[in-house]
């Protein structure tokens, strides 16, 4: 136990036993706010999960006879250097955000985060203080530097690992179609993106174990996964969905800052950090200003709307309301 | 004290650990990486095999792994942090100081700015709480905050340096002030102190906003306010006051944001700070330099966050409590 509450602790620890979902959802709808940040978020997670189908060009179609086109019928928000149609890349580039996040998430969240926050809680001892140790160690270090790092030195290791899955299998297009950098960061972002989550998990667990429906649930002889799946878990339900919304923000400005670093997304695929990129320098800025604009304007509003939607949960899962 | 003592002996001894961590997970990284760094230091232009043998040969590649970390790091515990292979010839300490003190001009104004513009915000806000002033003022921040630094610059740099041209581009100049090189005077620094501040205000003032709220509804507020002091004497002596012991926590939280901020910033805007220089040094594969900067970096990173997680238990003796009955 630390005795000290450290400084990585979330404001969300002082989450009571959260109201049932219904009620929190028809709570958050009587929130301007939170439904325009909802519909903004669906509007480009939507647009991101059907680029394939409404996407008007390839996200690397080139056009070197129209290169800098301005807006036109053909090309809405016109086009880049090589004629790419810039509408087409922000379309495919939310699909990777969305992508990313939903991988990071499951992986690192759910998975990870969920179940040795779960585990901690209820089993303590030394298998509690070794998550926590390993919880503390990731905490105590720069994440953003060593996930500069972990990419910057894995990912030509993860496209030779993926090339030779492709020769074993028979199965072409893989490393083409970018899995390596996907599968790399959703690593790298799961190795420290548990840690937060478990931390939640485990110190509602605390308390809950000491219930009197887990005392008779185990004196009726469930097993310790079944005490934790089927009578822990869905307690904490709103707890976790308010820690996902308010890291997939998070996630998706990580991905950005890496690709923008040039060790996340590859060249070749597309990503709002290689949009940025590209035209980020102050001669491209200043010639180009409409280029760095837009998926400049997207990743906020995107963020933005995570941190409003995740402030309002808060807010309302928040026993001490104000 | 006993508890806390124990306490901080604890954190104390996990430094050194996680530090090894860190240096075996980075050394090994760097070394099992498929592109040698050999190769850049060779250059990619004509190779020649018997150049590469001796390079390696003369910076001892070919031990074993465990070996080179073992040497690595007995010379890096005295103060040798190895070669730069971008900066050819000079020792790596030789050349991160400078960059390490622009960095460092840069994050303590940034510092300094975010807690005398956030906690003036935060307080305005809770006593003018359900008026105009509140939401407006935590609200505005609020989207700084939550604009990625990336898309931070460039939009800063769009309105401030292109459409009104009142910021010059980017970059850094040095001046002299007493024989101290003191860069922050300039002009160009003003661009990035405001990106990475932005942020950490919001952040700062939500939270000092939430203090003072509560520390408004004690019973010693109302003591106060019944024996007739004036609102500006309770605000700022009894509420503020108190309002302000938790406030150090928040310090780690901005420390996080400065080192990734920092990496960003400088990359974009072409200052040469040591966040440039990591990312220089990991795309050029400089792994002596990125063992320095990882280690470096974890280790005031670490060392600053304890002692915020300290001073939190000196100026607050109540989490004692509260924490052993749990």
């Amino acid at each position: 136990m630390t005795t000290v509450t450290t400084s990585t602790s979330e404001p969300l620890d002082s989450l009571a036993a959260p109201p049932p979902s219904f009620r929190v959802v028809r709570r958050l709808l009587r929130r301007p706010v939170a439904v325009v940040a909802i519909l903004l978020i669906l509007f480009i997670y939507i647009i991101g999960l059907l680029a394939p189908l409404i996407a008007p060009y390839e996200f690397d179609k080139t056009d070197l006879a129209h290169t800098f086109a301005g807006p036109s019928s053909e090309h809405l928000l016109g086009t880049d250097r090589l004629g790419r149609d810039v509408l087409s890349r922000i379309m495919w580039s939310a699909q990777t955000t969305v992508i990313i996040s939903g991988l990071s998430i499951i992986a690192g969240s759910l998975i990870l985060g969920v179940s040795l926050g779960l585990i901690s809680g209820y089993v303590r001892g030394w298998v509690d203080n070794l998550i926590m140790r390993a919880a503390d160690a990731l905490q105590a270090v720069p994440t953003f530097l060593l996930l500069l790092i972990i990419n910057a030195t894995m990912k030509d290791r993860a496209r030779s690992v993926f090339t030779d899955v492709e020769d074993i299998t028979g199965i072409g297009g893989i490393v083409k179609s970018g899995a390596p950098s996907f599968f790399l960061l959703t690593i790298a972002f799961s190795i420290f993106g548990w840690v937060g989550m478990a931390r939640l998990v485990r110190s509602q667990v605390l308390s809950l174990r000491e219930a009197e429906y887990v005392t008779a649930a185990r004196a009726m002889g469930s097993s310790t996964p079944r005490v934790l799946f089927r009578h822990l878990l869905p307690q904490l339900t709103s707890l976790v969905v308010v820690t996902i919304t308010i890291t997939l923000g998070a996630v998706a400005a990580l991905e950005v800052g890496l690709t923008f670093l040039n060790v996340g997304i590859q060249e070749g695929h597309a990503s709002f950090g290689i949009m940025i990129t590209q035209y980020a320098g102050i001669t491209s800025i200043r010639a180009h200003p409409m280029l760095i604009l837009y998926p400049c304007v997207v990743v906020a509003v995107l963020v933005l709307s995570f941190n409003l939607l995740g402030d309002a949960l808060t807010d309302i899962l928040s026993p001490r309301r104000r | 004290m006993n508890g806390l003592a124990a306490y901080v002996l604890r954190r104390l001894l996990l430094v050194p650990v996680i530090l090894l961590v860190v240096s075996i997970v980075t050394f090994a990284l760097g070394r099992f990486a498929p592109s040698d760094y050999v190769d850049i230091a060779v250059g990619t232009g004509r190779r020649n095999p018997e150049a590469i043998e001796r390079i390696k040969e003369e910076r001892g590649l070919k031990d074993p792994v465990y070996e080179q970390y073992v040497r690595y790091m007995g010379k890096f515990v005295r103060g040798d942090f190895g070669q730069s292979v971008r900066y050819r010839g000079q020792d790596i300490e030789d050349v991160i100081l400078p960059k390490l003190w622009i960095t460092l001009q840069i994050n303590l104004v940034v510092l300094i700015l975010t807690f005398a513009i956030g906690l003036p915000i935060g307080i305005l806000a809770a006593v003018n709480r359900g008026s105009w002033l509140d939401p407006l003022s935590i609200g505005a921040f609020l989207v700084f905050a939550s604009v990625p630094v990336i898309v931070m610059v460039p939009l800063a740099q769009l309105i401030f340096v292109i459409w009104l041209g009142w910021l010059p581009t980017g970059g850094w100049e040095s001046r002299d002030v007493l024989g101290i090189n003191l860069g922050i005077l300039h002009t160009e620094a003003i661009l990035p102190v405001m990106v990475l501040t932005l942020p950490g205000v919001a952040g700062l003032a939500r939270y000092m906003r939430a203090q003072v709220v509560d520390v408004l509804a004690q019973d010693y507020i109302r003591t106060a306010r019944a024996k007739g002091l004036r609102e500006n004497i309770v605000v700022l002596r009894h509420v503020v006051r108190n309002a302000l012991l938790p406030i150090a926590t928040l310090l780690g939280f901005e420390l996080a944001a400065l080192v990734s901020g920092s990496i960003i910033v400088e990359t974009l805007l072409g200052i040469p700070g040591i966040g440039q220089f990591a990312f220089e040094s990991v795309t050029s594969r400089d792994y002596d330099s990125i063992m320095a900067v990882v280690l470096l970096g974890s280790a005031v990173f670490m060392i600053a966050m304890l002692v915020v997680d300290i001073s939190y238990g000196f100026i607050d003796p109540r989490i004692r409590l509260t924490d052993q009955r749990s």
